[in-house]
């Protein structure tokens, strides 16, 4: 991404280069955020409802988002379910795999904070959050098929605002206060450590 | 004997139908030796159950088998009721046959299309699962819930089911058979998908017994075992089904079984709506807080997977002081390491899909 980077740095800087900056963002955006391909994350009973999003009743294809089970032609993982502990380093490594620029989706209860299994239990991870940087939420035990399509109308939003040159993003405003960003250090790196799953 | 290649299946990997782990060994492209890594899902639910009432809990066992949800609320409630002494209205009864029945077409309708994804025939999925989301359908009529239900409660259901939704269920019952005849003729009528099938994870009856297989799995290879009849509970000794059963305990035979139940639950929930009365649905003066007398109680239903058990133990107060699920899709799923050995990679996949593991079961 570095050249990518500078180039959009360059155009930032040269006079007149802001017009083509946004004109190539616009394109950019509006490409990305038109077919979002996921990562279907499925562990557990949201998993189901994740199946029944792409088939013909709910029919995802429509709105160019296929879900393709290898990480490497992916930009949104959908993490549906609950995620124990002996289950995070997989998610991380894939994570890890995704090429920039990716997303990743909350779906359900238990990725968001451990749901039914926040108490008492000791080998469920309280939400997906603790480890990786989530752009969007579904509330529901399960959330319906609409909801996962919702949630893939809202990251369009999110993505419209990207751009090539850092610090030209739109800023997008958010109804709850956002949660800190999990990422320290390189995650890569961290999820080579957990190879040892 | 060529060099042996040690490979690595999931544990998120789209062919293992939940977060299996399979570690292959190959000699080419001929499994030597597997072994299946589980416990990625383990969230630990009989060790939740301690801290739960006996109410709390039911919402707890729809996330057991969440394929089925249906058989594990009831294998549980029927756990709770023989350890509390709770009579069942008849009518709940019946709503329990019914819609367990619909869950099993629900419930099979994912192994027999996965089957057809696995050999390569993706679109059979679709019609599959149209007929599923037609049973979910009728299940959100019923509860309001696509897939977690927690209809089922301790002493009978929870609420009774609403207008119009008895001829919605006929109506789907008449239709049901024609679907599978479809599936049947797109699947198992295809060449490809027979030689991909046909004597492919083979599993001999005797095995069967031995490795404690039931349902679907054992009545694949010939052994005829159904709880439902001959271990009749609730109101089957009533309806007239027949069990299906293969001969040659391929994966053929174990999908090809579990297409022609889906035709028998359809004959069961006519029957079972044509003799249904009206009356309660839940039992009389069941506590909210219920308390059983110290003891113990065990109580298996069959369901989607094979016969699912639920053995509680209560020490007099309001939480269970131990739950333990006889999980069916646990006990088929170690015949893998057996079955796969001396077929290829691809083959594992399918043998795998025939199996149809739910991790949420496995797991527990």
């Amino acid at each position: 991404m570095a050249l990518v980077d500078d180039l959009g740095k360059a155009l930032d800087r040269s006079p007149g280069g802001s017009i083509i900056l946004t004109s190539v963002d616009a394109i950019l955006d509006w490409s990305r955020g038109k077919s979002l391909w996921t990562m279907p994350m499925g562990t557990a009973c949201c998993a189901m409802e994740l199946i029944a999003a792409s088939f013909s009743k709910f029919d995802f294809d429509r709105h160019g988002t296929i879900p393709r089970p290898d990480p490497r032609h992916t930009d949104v993982m959908v993490v549906a379910g609950t995620i124990t502990h002996k289950m995070a380093p997989a998610v991380k490594l894939l994570y890890a795999q995704m090429p920039e620029p990716k997303w990743v989706i909350a779906m359900g209860n238990c990725a968001i904070s451990g749901g039914i299994f926040y108490y008492d239990t000791y080998s469920v991870v309280r939400g997906v959050d603790e480890f990786l940087p989530v752009d969007v939420y579904i509330a529901g035990c399960p959330p319906r098929p609409e909801a996962l399509q919702d949630a893939i109308f809202q990251l369009r939003k999110k993505v419209a605002g990207e751009s090539i040159a850092s610090g030209r993003e739109r800023k997008v405003e958010y109804l709850l206060p956002r949660p800190e960003d999990p990422r320290k250090g390189d995650l890569a790196a961290e999820a080579e450590d957990g190879e040892d799953r | 004997m060529s060099e042996e290649l040690v490979v690595n299946i999931g544990p998120a990997h789209p062919s293992t139908h939940g977060v299996c782990r399979v570690i292959v060994t190959l000699d080419g492209e001929v499994v030597r030796h597997s072994e299946v890594v589980i416990g990625h899902l383990h969230r630990g639910i009989e060790k939740m159950a301690e801290n739960r009432t006996y109410l709390q809990i039911v919402p707890l066992t729809d996330r057991l088998d969440y394929v089925g949800s249906m058989y594990a609320n009831w294998a549980y409630c029927r756990a709770v009721e023989r350890l509390a002494g709770i009579r069942v209205p008849e009518r709940a009864e019946y709503i329990r046959v019914i819609v367990c029945e619909l869950q099993r077409i629900a419930s099979h309708m994912m192994s027999v299309g996965p089957a057809g994804a696995d050999t390569g025939a993706t679109s059979v999925f679709m019609y599959t699962f149209n007929q599923r989301e037609q049973v979910v359908d009728l299940f959100e009529q019923l509860c309001g819930a696509r897939l977690t239900y927690n209809y089922v409660r301790p002493g009978g259901v929870s609420m009774d089911t609403p207008v119009g939704w008895a001829d919605n269920v006929r109506a789907f019952c008449r239709t049901h058979p024609a679907a599978m005849a479809e599936v049947d003729r797109l699947l198992f009528g295809n060449v490809i998908a027979r030689q991909r099938m046909k004597g492919i994870g083979v599993l001999s009856a005797p095995d069967a017994v031995a490795w404690g297989a039931s349902g679907p799995v054992a009545r694949g290879s010939g052994v005829s075992w159904d709880l439902r009849r001959d271990s009749a509970y609730s109101i089957y000794p009533r309806l007239d089904f027949d069990v299906p059963v293969g001969s040659n305990g391929d994966c053929y035979d174990r999908a090809r079984v579990r297409l022609w139940e889906c035709i028998e639950s359809c004959h069961i929930i006519e029957q079972a709506l044509d003799q249904m009365e009206p009356g309660p649905v839940m039992a009389e003066a069941v506590p909210r807080l219920l308390a059983p007398p110290p003891g113990e109680a065990y109580d298996h239903i069959e369901s989607a997977r094979g016969s699912l058990g639920v053995y509680l133990v209560s020490d007099g107060t309001p939480r269970p002081y131990r739950m333990k699920v006889r999980s069916p899709a646990f006990c088929n799923l170690a015949l893998l390491p057996k079955l796969a050995e001396g077929h290829t990679l691809s083959d594992l996949i399918v043998i795998l899909g025939s199996l149809d593991p739910v991790f949420g079961e496995v797991d527990r």
